[in-house]
């Protein structure tokens, strides 16, 4: 008998005013028997549709199944067909517009929890300690990735698995992406993704950390070197600003540097020697994942306030819902419906305020929302000595500028067909550089799609 | 891990190191830069590739101690490792079609200088170089700019080498005794470079300064490095770090430098504590 309560268990979580003053994880996890019960609350529908949410159509009852009958290595095995990356997507994926949201138990109720159970079902799977995969035998073919974010991982583990001798390029220090760099050790602890990492190499991956391609190497250098094929997965890391007065003050950041000092350079851990700026009263402009983010760690970091300025209105806030819920209860101010004209100096070129104008929403725009106005006269100043941008990114130009033959849309984005290939012979690309800011499972799915695809070339070509 | 392959202080506070470094050293072209890390927990800081063997791959880098940093580097030894060092980034620096160019650097803006003009002389231009310290100690690199400058000229604050005065009065004096300069080249300090830059629009004379902000990843990602060139912003990192000096705005990259000064002061007290703290232990 399936379970029939129409909530989800509960997210056990660090208390609101204990954890905006430390970096350790928000949520804590189910324990077994939260597990349990709510994996009886999955119907096992036949048509599943939570699975047509799923980006990677990952199959959620079966996993589900598993997991109600314990066998908790099974529901892992179920989930790892579809997902190279289950401890990270349990905890990062917005699930309430994927698979949560086809859920048949939402009709009535909370959908199933299935993003937490995903989040369980990966947890324990590491701390049994994995059994270590075995390294396939190898077929002798090269394949390069360049970028170690979701999309050339998945993409770099696929190709191992079966036996490619592959070779992933990092421009930065530590391998990882967004999931190092941008997103906080307490949405999501770097050791998993650094776990993720090992398992890679023990399957005989080879990390090359800095190296620049474009600068270090080219395109054209990897195909000399003897590799068949490149991925391309450099994500969307060129910061936007707003193009307002006032945004080359000290004190004014793109949330990239801003979370960079804070993760990648460990300024959280308090051991790194990168600066950071604690700033008392902080305005960070933008409403996704992103801007939460950089929000809650400048609270982490003793700021007294912090506001969201974003010029929508709490429905159309691009971040995932439980990432809004949390930054409330942290204490996180929300400022919708205005939009920053300029930034104030204070002296010395520190910033002293931001002055921002109040919209209203009027017809809806291209993308289906409605448009923000400006409402004339309405202008206000919040008094801040920081102001952080998180207003988007778009894909760095520099893989584009340095290959010939690599089209891209007038934004960036690189142009591939459905199974990720690009306009240049034995280029493929995934991800962010070809959708734009967009999110880790379609990242990692792109990875996939164009591994199988690489694979197939390869074995062609013989 | 990059081995530093030699070692040698060039004056009290102006320190050369040779590192193993083959890939950088077969892509390096004069004008650009690494990043580097000098262990785990270390700060990512750019230095500029000073000189490179692509045979033997080696990267050459001359830096100044100004910090926390630079003194932890300036701490390591021949034979020891560098944990990260990521290049070349960067444009390199224009240097084709010159006939005729004056090289002017300041302190330790001549290190960043001295393979600019040694790619001009390779290239067939007449380099005139005007290098200034403030007094005779610091001066560095003087035979490799000879070796490489049809003229010459060393200036010092204090007089007690060279002659008496700024570089731009060197310059100045050359530009008014008739000679024709193609272009203008200036690296040192934001000071230095601004004034360099309005003597040159003086003279109309087209100027690229060397520009060093403040910058973490290198590769277009931060922003950290932004500023305003002819009224648009640039980030320094991929755009740069050669800019026309006539149009970039001096007087906000002076102040977009100092903004971590606090903390770097602090952080400098702190590993010099620790660095005598263990040489007195060994
Ligand atoms: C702060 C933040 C929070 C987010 N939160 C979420 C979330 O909660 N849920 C969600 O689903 N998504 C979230 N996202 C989005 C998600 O992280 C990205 O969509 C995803 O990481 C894209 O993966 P990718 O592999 O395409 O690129 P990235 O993760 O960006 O990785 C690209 C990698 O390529 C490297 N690279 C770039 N250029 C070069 C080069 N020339 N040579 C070598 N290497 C290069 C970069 O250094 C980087 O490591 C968030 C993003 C940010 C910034
Ligand atoms: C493209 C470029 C090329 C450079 N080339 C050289 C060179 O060849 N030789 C040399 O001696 N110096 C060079 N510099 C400057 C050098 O990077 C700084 O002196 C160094 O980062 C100081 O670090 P620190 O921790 O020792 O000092 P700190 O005490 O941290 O800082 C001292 C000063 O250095 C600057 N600085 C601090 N951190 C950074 C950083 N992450 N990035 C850039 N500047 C910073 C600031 O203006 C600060 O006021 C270059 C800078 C750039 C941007
Ligand atoms: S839709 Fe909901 S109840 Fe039905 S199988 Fe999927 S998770 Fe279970
Ligand atoms: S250093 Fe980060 S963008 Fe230039």
């Amino acid at each position: 008998m399936p379970n029939m309560r129409n909530t989800k268990n509960e997210m056990p979580s660090q208390a609101p005013d204990v954890r905006n003053k430390n970096f350790d994880e928000v949520a804590l996890g189910y324990t077994e028997t939260m597990a349990l019960d709510e994996a009886a609350r999955c119907l096992n529908c036949k048509n599943s549709p939570c699975v047509t949410g799923c980006p990677v159509n990952i199959n959620i009852p079966a996993f589900i199944k598993k997991t109600a009958e314990g066998d908790y290595e099974g529901a892992y095995g179920v989930i790892a067909e579809s997902s190279s990356l289950p401890a990270v997507c349990g905890r990062v994926c917005p699930q309430e517009t994927q698979c949560e949201s086809k859920c048949v138990r939402g009709i009535k109720g909370e959908p199933v929890g299935i993003g937490r159970l995903e989040r369980f079902v990966a947890d324990r799977h590491r701390k049994n300690g994995s059994v270590a995969a075995e390294r396939p035998t190898p077929n002798g073919h090269k394949v390069a990735v360049v970028g170690s974010g979701p999309a050339g991982l998945t993409c770099a583990g696929a190709l191992g698995k079966l036996g490619y001798d592959v070779t992933v390029f990092e421009a930065l220090h530590t391998p990882g992406g967004v999931l190092v760099y941008g997103i906080p050790e307490f949405r999501l602890p770097k050791a998993i993704v650094a776990e993720e990492i090992d398992q890679m190499k023990e399957l005989g991956v080879v990390f090359e950390t800095n190296t620049v391609v474009g600068r270090t190497l080219s395109v054209d250098d990897l195909f000399d070197d003897g590799y068949e094929a490149v991925f391309i997965g450099t994500g969307a890391g060129l910061p936007r600003f707003m193009g307002i007065p006032g945004e080359n003050l000290n004190g004014v950041f793109s949330a990239n540097e801003f979370l960079t000092r804070i993760n990648l350079m460990k300024a959280y851990k308090g051991d790194g020697d990168t600066p950071v700026m604690h700033p008392r009263r902080v305005a960070v402009v933008g409403g996704g994942n992103v801007a939460m983010d950089a929000a809650r760690c400048a609270k982490r970091l003793g700021a007294e306030e912090v506001y969201i300025v974003y010029r929508r209105s709490e429905n159309e806030l691009p971040a995932r819902a439980e990432e809004v819920e949390h930054a409330k209860e942290e204490g996180i101010i929300f400022r919708l419906l205005s939009n920053p004209v300029e930034i104030l100096e204070s002296e010395n070129m520190f910033v002293g305020g931001i002055k921002c104008v109040r919209m209203e929403l009027g017809e809806p725009d291209a993308s289906g929302r409605r448009r923000p106005v400006a409402v004339e006269g309405s202008e206000f100043v919040i008094d801040v000595d920081a102001v952080i941008m998180a207003i988007g990114t778009s894909p760095n130009p520099l893989i584009k500028s340095t290959t010939e033959g690599l089209d891209t849309e007038r934004w960036g984005g690189i142009i591939t067909n459905d199974e990720g290939l690009t306009t240049r012979t034995a280029v493929w690309a995934g991800g962010d550089a070809v959708t734009g800011a967009a999110t880790v499972i379609l990242a990692m799915g792109a990875g996939k799609t164009a591994a199988e695809s690489i694979d197939r070339y390869i074995k062609e070509r013989g | 891990m990059f081995k530093i392959i030699e070692k040698k202080e060039l004056n009290p506070t102006v320190t050369f190191m040779k590192v193993s470094a083959p890939r950088v050293a077969a892509k390096a072209q004069a004008g650009q830069f690494v990043i580097l890390r000098v262990d785990e927990n270390g700060e990512r800081i750019p230095l500029t590739v000073a000189g490179y063997d692509r045979d033997r791959g080696t990267v050459d880098i001359i830096f100044q101690i100004v910090g926390a940093t630079t003194e932890k580097l300036n701490a390591l030894a021949e034979g020891d490792n560098i944990h990260d060092f990521v290049g070349p980034l960067g444009r390199p620096t224009e240097i084709e079609g010159l006939s005729k160019v004056a090289v002017v650097g300041g302190g330790v803006g001549c290190a960043i200088a001295l393979p600019v003009a040694r790619a001009l002389k390779d290239a067939g231009c007449e380099v005139h170089s005007v290098v200034g310290f403030r007094n005779r100690d610091l001066v560095i690199l003087e035979e490799e700019f000879r070796d490489v400058s049809a003229k010459m000229k060393i200036m010092t604050d204090d007089g007690s080498y060279g002659e008496k005065g700024l570089v731009t009065d060197a310059l100045r004096s050359l530009i008014e005794s008739g000679e024709q300069y193609d272009r203008v080249i200036a690296i040192g300090p934001l000071v230095m470079m601004k004034f360099v830059c309005r003597l040159t629009e003086e003279f109309g004379i087209p100027t690229v300064v060397s520009m060093n902000p403040i910058m973490i990843d290198g590769t277009g990602m931060c922003g950290g490095c932004r500023l305003t060139v002819d009224g648009k912003m640039k980030f320094a990192c991929v755009d740069g770090p050669d800019f026309d000096g006539h149009k970039v705005d001096f007087d906000e990259a002076m102040k977009r430098s100092s903004v971590y000064k606090d903390f770097e002061k602090h952080a400098r007290e702190e590993t010099c504590r620790l660095l005598k703290g263990g040489n007195a232990n060994a």
